[in-house]
């Protein structure tokens, strides 16, 4: 193995040119004479928009052009569209409301974009956005979940009346889908039978993704060509493109070039289509000058799409000896007004087949109604849809421990799935695991046998002392292809692509169709290539990030780079590597079989005859010696569809210390041991876990979005607003370790790490406070107030 | 307009701005220093810290027009000759970044951290200092990791 191989804590390649400011974000992109956007946006949250006047803003000084969502429409410009189509158990599809990128007649959120004033600076676009004059008539909006299903709530959109009743006894307004997995008479059975029935109430509290670069886009349009480049803050610049062209239809593929430069963090949000992309390309053209646009923070808040935001009442059934029967899960999710790209797909097929967890549940039945509101539109937050099951069913069985008044780990561990492979009843098929090893180890990395006596010991000091468990699943990369796209009903494959180059001087160059932003790749890929070809990691480079570059790709989300992009550079790696041994075989004179790759060197087994890298590569380029059965040069190309999903999993222990005085929480302990199959840069795995887990604390403790009901204003809007985790958020104590298991289902055996810790934080630390403090009665962000008023109520129910 | 004269990682500049202008627009726009980013309008997540006149200073807070007459060093002018400031190795070393938009402005207030504080810090009073520093990526753990032995090293 090369130093700088698989398994090795490699220092990150790209951290030089972030540590000396010389990295490349979209709002660092500037082109000759290019011209600023700035959006005009909707201030209310449902409104009909009666008029626009812009005699005041086409005057105002620099002012170049300003687009409306008519001008888009007649230039044949489609709606932003949900590319995974979802299908209600009745047999209907879901309610798609158009989304066009300018408001035509309604605005349905706060921020919403209605024009786009185009102005030679940022600062006269600004001005003239403010002389745009547009009259609206507010119409009564609904912003929360709970209420979306009233039977008085406004309609955020009309759909043509079907006539359906629908089961639940009410109109369908407002009702995108109500679908279901699962066998429902089984689980029906199963709780007939049941010795045993927990339910809970749970809310999965509504976040904002704030990945710290905020989105930003740059548009170019070349007339000779008839050829446009976007630069962007995108994790998927293919798909993008596929979506832009194909769907969207602002610019033909063939001629639409993206470039994703540094992407400073994502969580999901830059995964999407939005607005800004569609109108500043539309406006590149129509200018006939380079267009960008930088979103403001406060832009932010109101247009990246928002995560989670479920309410959901679960149940378990138990038989006598505490053994699961089956569960039931009712949730109702928030979509917001439009249906952003993969919004059908989160509390779907990312949430409904998570809820076995690592358990051998029997049957399952999950029921899902997907809602509109006026809200800015909810996709993937790190995690997506996996964090929202993990906290129903973790809450739950800790719920069940204290009612049953067993042991929590032991409950746990009485119900663990031990035979692989494990086919759930709800889709998935586990490929690998080891849940009793992730039990155990948390355990003893926890002292959670020595915790009774430091709980006493903080009591000594007035503090309530509580311990928390969560052991989660995680599935990643969505696959295979044949099955997504079938049934599942994703619009795209979600195979991924590599490219290997060998450069005639023995360099390599790795091309590869997903999109770090901030994950290492540059560093994690080139260290498979050097583990390959036994060559230092520094004639190693890795590019994503350019469609003219890298032929295809599916990008990153959903911790589907280490299944997928790994395993199509490996396969590449396989094609260069046979090809290569070829040349060697050849010019050493032996047969193929016998040539191995040692030191960075093509040897003859068991001799002291060799070719270093550089002399096959010279060789396969310069062609002079070879014959005509092998092509010249040395790249290849390949694709990865896997054959199935990727499964980590873990165990965490949280201890809290809550001071009952004011009700604030401090982490005091935080172990968290991870199966991620095998690592290949534990430095950077590492590292993807305490963020992960650090997002997790701020859903459970600090953050929450939260709009006010009469207005539909959005209250949490900057950072002075909604609180995100800070360096003092930190447990106090921080203990990582890794198990590994690793995956059948892919060549390195890896599975994926990005959100795991945002998946399993967040129940193990309600699970401590509530633990803590005597009640269930807990929803998130579990902030001091809330925390203190729980408090409150025990202490009430107690003196009763 | 107003034109404003400043020391920008030694050279003297003088650039005409808008009156509104702030610093980190003149930063970025005039003088193509891009280092300095922009993370929040609101004060509050530090990726624009630049020391103006050797003190940390939030370049989002400060309008260019009152920087006229000052020394202004940004990330850029951390390494000389190459050769990396002890604060940017120990990033490196302790994977103290991920997608690297929050680091130009950690690293600027660590060094000020050390200048203020001294360079035996330990891990309370650097997470304290980090209060107006948002890093969505790295969880902190290893930012207070690295500014320790950045710290330790200057
Ligand atoms: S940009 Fe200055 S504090 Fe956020
Ligand atoms: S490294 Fe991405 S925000 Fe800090």
């Amino acid at each position: 193995m090369a130093k700088d191989g698989i398994g090795a804590s490699v220092l990150r390649k790209e951290d030089r040119r972030f540590t000396t400011g010389q990295g490349t974000y979209t709002d660092d992109v500037n082109r000759p004479g290019q011209l600023h956007a700035v959006f005009v946006r909707s201030p209310h949250a449902h409104a009909t928009i009666k008029s626009v006047d812009l005699t005041a803003a086409r005057a105002m000084p620099g002012v170049v052009a300003i687009h409306t969502g008519e001008e888009l429409a007649e230039g044949g410009i489609n709606n932003l569209i949900c590319g995974w189509g979802i299908t209600s158990k009745d047999g209907t599809p879901m309610k798609m409301g158009p989304y066009p990128p300018l408001a035509i007649g309604k605005v349905r959120f706060v921020g919403q974009p209605v024009l786009a004033v185009v102005a030679e600076s940022r600062g006269q676009a600004e001005d003239a956005a403010h002389a745009v004059e547009v009259d609206y008539d507010i119409l009564p909006s609904v912003t929360r979940l709970a209420d979306a299903l009233n039977p008085d709530a406004p309609a955020v959109h009309h759909f043509e009346a079907d006539g359906a009743v629908w089961e639940h006894g009410q109109p369908p307004k407002n009702l995108i889908f109500d679908w279901e997995l699962g066998d429902a008479k089984a689980t029906d059975q199963a709780f007939a039978k049941a010795k045993h029935v927990v339910k809970i109430d749970v809310v999965n509290n509504r976040t904002v993704p704030s990945a710290m670069e905020a989105r930003a886009v740059v548009a170019e349009y070349a007339s000779a060509g008839e050829h446009f480049t976007l630069w962007n803050t995108t994790q998927n610049p293919h798909l993008l493109r596929v979506v832009l062209s194909a769907f969207i239809n602002v610019a033909p593929e063939h001629k639409l070039r993206i470039i994703a430069p540094d992407v400073g963090g994502g969580f999901g949000s830059k995964i999407f289509t939005y607005s800004e992309e569609v109108v500043c390309l539309w406006s590149a053209k129509a200018t006939g000058r380079p267009v960008k646009w930088a979103s403001s923070r406060s832009e932010a808040f109101l247009t990246d799409a928002h995560g989670r935001d479920h309410i959901t009442t679960a149940e378990m059934a138990f038989d006598e000896n505490h053994k699961m029967l089956g569960l039931k899960v009712d949730t109702i999710a928030n979509l917001g007004a439009y249906m952003s790209l993969f919004a059908s797909l989160i509390p779907t097929y990312l949430y409904g087949p998570l809820l076995s967890g690592q358990y051998a549940i029997p049957a399952i039945h999950c029921n899902v109604r997907a809602v509109y509101t006026n809200t800015v539109p909810v996709d993937a937050v790190r995690g997506a849809g996996r964090p929202e099951a993990t906290y129903v069913l973790e809450r739950l069985i800790e719920t069940a421990a204290r009612e049953l008044g067993v042991d929590r780990a032991e409950l746990r561990r009485k119900n663990f799935v031990r035979t692989f492979p494990y086919q759930t009843p709800v889709l998935w098929q586990y490929d690998s695991g080891d849940y009793d090893g992730l039990l155990d180890s948390v355990l003893a990395k926890a002292d959670w046998n020595g915790f009774p006596a430091r709980k006493a010991e903080s009591a000594k000091r007035g503090k309530l002392r509580g311990i928390g468990l969560s052991c989660y699943i995680e599935a990643c990369g969505v696959a295979p292809s044949s099955a997504v796209g079938g049934a599942l009903g994703c619009g795209v494959g979600m195979w991924e692509m590599a490219e290997i180059k060998v450069n005639p001087v023995g360099t390599v160059e790795v091309f590869v169709g997903t999109l770090g932003h901030g994950q290492g790749h540059e560093t994690t890929y080139a260290q498979i290539a050097a583990d390959r070809f036994g060559i230092p990691i520094d004639s190693i480079s890795v590019i994503e990030g350019d469609t003219d570059k890298v032929q295809q790709g599916m990008g990153s989300y959903g911790s589907r780079t280490a299944g997928n992009g790994t395993s199509a550079v490996s396969k590449a790696l396989d094609k260069v590597e046979a090809k290569a041994k070829k040349i060697a075989a050849h010019l050493l004179e032996a047969s193929e079989d016998d040539i191995k790759i040692e030191d960075g060197n093509f040897v003859i087994a068991g001799t002291d005859k060799k070719l270093t890298l550089t002399e096959v590569a010279l060789a396969a380029y310069a062609f002079h010696k070879l014959p005509t059965d092998i092509e010249p040069g040395l790249d290849e190309k390949a694709y990865f569809d896997p054959v199935n999903l990727t499964y980590p999993a873990g165990a965490f222990v949280c201890e809290v210390e809550v001071d009952p005085a004011t009700g604030t929480t401090e982490i005091v302990n935080f172990t968290a041991v991870d199966d991620f199959g095998n690592v290949i840069n534990p430095m950077i795995v590492e590292g993807q876990v305490h963020g992960g887990v650090i997002h997790g604390i701020g859903q459970a403790l600090l953050e929450e979005v939260v709009y006010d009901p009469d207005s539909g204003q959005l209250m949490t809007g900057s950072y002075n607003d909604y609180c995100m985790p800070r360096a003092d958020n930190l447990p106090t104590n921080f203990e990582l370790a890794f198990q590994v298991t690793p995956s059948p289902s892919n060549p390195l055996g890896v599975k994926g790490c990005g959100e795991a810790g945002a998946i399993g934080a967040p129940p193990a630390i309600i699970n401590a406070i509530t633990d803590a403090i005597g009640t269930n009665d807990l929803q998130m962000p579990a902030t001091a107030e809330k925390v203190w008023r729980a408090l409150q109520g025990v202490s009430a129910k107690n003196a009763a | 307009m107003t034109t404003v004269a400043m020391t920008v990682n030694g050279k003297a500049v003088s650039v005409d701005s808008e009156d509104r202008a702030l610093l980190v627009e003149v930063l970025r726009e005039k003088l193509n220093l891009t280092g300095t980013h922009v993370g929040c309008d609101t004060s509050q997540c530090g990726a624009c810290v630049v020391l103006v006149d050797g003190v940390a200073v939030k370049s989002c807070t400060m309008l260019a027009a009152q920087a006229d007459g000052s020394t202004v060093e940004t990330i850029e002018s951390l390494a000389k000759n190459g050769e990396l400031h002890p604060m940017q190795v120990a990033f490196n070393e302790n994977h103290g970044l991920q997608c690297g938009f929050c680091t130009p402005g950690m690293i600027m207030t660590a060094v000020d951290m050390v200048r203020r504080r001294g360079k035996t810090l330990d891990d309370t009073t650097i997470r304290h200092e980090l209060e107006g520093n948002i890093c969505r990526c790295t969880g902190y753990v290893n930012i207070v990791k690295a500014i320790k032995a950045g710290a330790a090293r200057m």
